[in-house]
């Protein structure tokens, strides 16, 4: 059996501190093997510019993307490269928390959201899951959305309910998520299988990326949940 | 640019002269003939002398030797301008005062425009006076001659004036239209130095902001710092201390009051997500756990809710003390109806049936609490699967769901 090729991770962030932190703690986590593809850094980059250079010469597998940069932070990032590459598949990691911070970076074409303060061996997990195409949902990123995509006197009306609206089951799955669920537990718990559970976790995401509710963009511009 | 100062090298009376033109980046010969001829007009030039050399302090200069030439015109000049205020003296002051006056005021008014501009403005002034009266366009050029022109004409005046006997009039028009000129011929200054004064003021504004986010940085995030490097060894008490800081720093920047936020109302009331907000961070503080509470939609912390506040704290607590772990998860969702609390942790779990009857925490401080408030709870745990507590609370009145 050979040696799968480890997946590349590109680091953007405007702290070095933090990237050299990244750096150690997924070449600690992300080297063990057994668990799945080993995870190793193929380059970082400190500001927008070089992020862009840096993303399309190396072709990383994965990007991890920090949302708050100056020229316009992670979002730039993904609008300068997301069409010209689209199999760079990218993570928004982030302090930031705050809500529009974090849709606006989603919603440019992110897989998904985790904090910080992830600690090293769960952030190789979440590099392995994009990796393979599954978004990943923090806590906090579910409770965004579902905040994004909720009912309430005021809000704008739904357009294309496909793309406006959560079916029940995604609501139950996001509420999971929010709880803090692994998508294992999201399964025994709805009594569906880990595949449903993904199936359900992307369409969230699509809906979430392509929907043009009104609530969704007015949420993000005003409000501020930490 | 040297500070005005009299000098003490290269001086002929006081170092006065040489002062004022290392000051004004002129040739002193300049400065030494402005003031003899000054000194015609009615000794002017004599008092100017003799009050810059009263009030300026005395300094060192730029340290160059006078060398003899200079020497000898400086005395000349000096000799020249004790001449002219002599003579202009005796031959009596009523031709020379209507000159003196206005000049002088000019000059005062020039020498406050000059001290009140700071530097970079001074050297733009510098490079560009002639662009300053003549620059400018077709405008400009309009503005000179109206100036000029009624400068001209209030001198005009006054001489009339003076010819026909001093008309009171007359002297009054003449030093209107005079001053007149005068302000239409120095405009440009004058914006200059109000733009120069809001600058200033912006510039002030600022360094206030700064200083009070250096306070706050040293007062929280610096002393946080130190307090760590103390202790590096209780990875425990660090971890707690960094939590703590990051959720002070993160409220005060992003917070309902906080530094980040723009035309929030600062008195009110406070909303549901900050008090689980609180309630979780206590919790982190005493037991150095970390709780990631994740709020969806938000209500008004009232006195309905704060029963639901408490147990959800009491849940908290109790994950933090026996689940032995350092994660706890807390997820509020606020429905129009209802609010519901989940709090969850992967921990060792336990089996609610062989709880000791001596253990009230759950008993009283959840359930008990919950139940006599209208709420309810449901508890979901076994040994080694970790405990989840929902906790539900109607809300008082269902669909006055504040639109968010």
């Amino acid at each position: 059996m050979t040696e799968p090729e480890p997946i590349g991770v590109f680091l953007v962030d405007d702290h070095a501190l933090f990237r050299s932190g990244v750096r150690a703690e997924l070449e600690r986590a992300g080297s063990a093997a057994g668990a799945g593809r080993t995870v190793s850094v193929v380059g970082e980059a400190g500001s927008v510019r070089e992020a862009v250079a840096g993303i399309g010469h190396l072709r990383p597998d994965v990007v991890l993307l920090d949302v708050h940069m100056p020229d316009g932070g992670g979002a730039e990032v993904l609008r300068k490269t997301h069409t010209d590459w689209p199999d760079v598949v990218f993570l928004a990691l982030s302090v930031s928390d705050a809500a529009e911070d974090v849709i606006a970076v989603i919603r440019a074409g992110a897989r998904g959201y985790v904090t910080k303060t992830i600690s090293g061996h769960e952030l190789v997990d979440a590099v392995r899951r994009v990796q393979t195409g599954d978004p990943v949902f923090s806590p906090r990123l579910a409770g965004f959305v579902l905040d994004a995509f909720a009912q309430r006197p005021g809000t704008g009306a739904v357009g294309d309910p496909e793309l406006d609206l959560l079916t029940p089951r995604e609501r139950d799955v996001l509420r999971l998520l929010a709880r803090g669920y692994a998508y294992k537990e999201i399964g025994s718990e709805l009594f569906i299988s880990v595949k449903t559970v993904e199936t359900h976790a992307s369409s969230v995401l699509r809906k979430t990326q392509l929907s043009n509710r009104y609530e969704l963009s007015r949420w993000a511009s005003d409000r501020r949940l930490v | 640019m040297q500070r005005l100062q009299r000098v003490r090298s290269g001086r002929v009376v006081a170092g006065v002269a040489v002062g004022v033109a290392e000051h004004l980046g002129v040739p002193v010969l300049w400065v030494r003939a402005v003031f003899a001829a000054l000194a015609g007009l009615g000794g002017a030039g004599v008092l100017a002398y003799g009050l810059l050399w009263a009030f300026l302090p005395e300094g060192p200069g730029s340290g160059q030797p006078p060398n003899p030439k200079d020497h000898q015109q400086a005395l000349g000049l000096a000799a020249l301008g004790v001449g002219l205020a002599l003579a202009s003296t005796a031959l009596g002051t009523s031709w020379s005062s209507w000159i003196t006056a206005p000049l002088g005021v000019a000059l005062v008014g020039a020498a406050v425009v000059w001290r009140e501009a700071d530097e970079t403005q001074r050297q733009r002034w510098r490079s560009g006076a002639g662009a300053v009266v003549f620059g400018g366009g077709r405008i400009a050029v309009l503005r000179v001659l109206a100036g000029a022109g009624l400068v001209v004409a209030g001198t005009a005046i006054f001489l009339l004036g003076q010819i026909n006997l001093g008309q009171v009039q007359f002297g009054l028009l003449a030093v209107l239209a005079t001053l007149v000129g005068v302000a239409v011929l120095t405009v440009p200054w004058w914006l200059r130095l109000m733009r120069a004064l809001g600058e200033e003021r912006r510039a002030r504004i600022r360094t206030t902001e700064r200083a009070e986010i250096a306070a706050h940085l040293h007062d929280s995030v610096l002393q946080t710092l130190a307090l760590i490097q103390q202790q590096p060894d209780s990875s425990r008490e660090v971890r707690r201390l960094a939590r703590g800081q990051e959720r002070q720093l993160r409220s005060w920047l992003y917070g309902p009051q906080g530094y980040g936020r723009t035309g929030r109302d600062a008195a009110a009331p406070p909303q549901l997500s900050e008090a689980l907000s609180a309630a979780a961070g206590e919790v982190e503080d005493i037991y150095a756990v970390s709780v990631q509470a994740v709020v969806v939609g938000d209500c008004p912390a009232d006195e309905a809710m704060s029963p639901l506040v408490q147990a959800t704290r009491e849940a908290i607590v109790n994950a933090a003390k026996h689940a032995g772990v350092s994660e706890i998860s807390v997820y509020a969702e606020v429905e129009p109806a209802q609010v519901t609390v989940f709090v969850r942790d992967r921990g060792s779990g336990f089996d609610p049936d062989a709880v000791g009857d001596d253990r009230h925490g759950l008993a009283d401080s959840i359930h008990g609490r919950m139940e006599r408030n209208g709420g309810s709870v449901r508890l979901r745990t076994s040994p080694g699967e970790g405990t989840e507590v929902q906790l539900i609370m109607p809300r008082p009145k269902p669909g006055e769901d504040e639109p968010s």
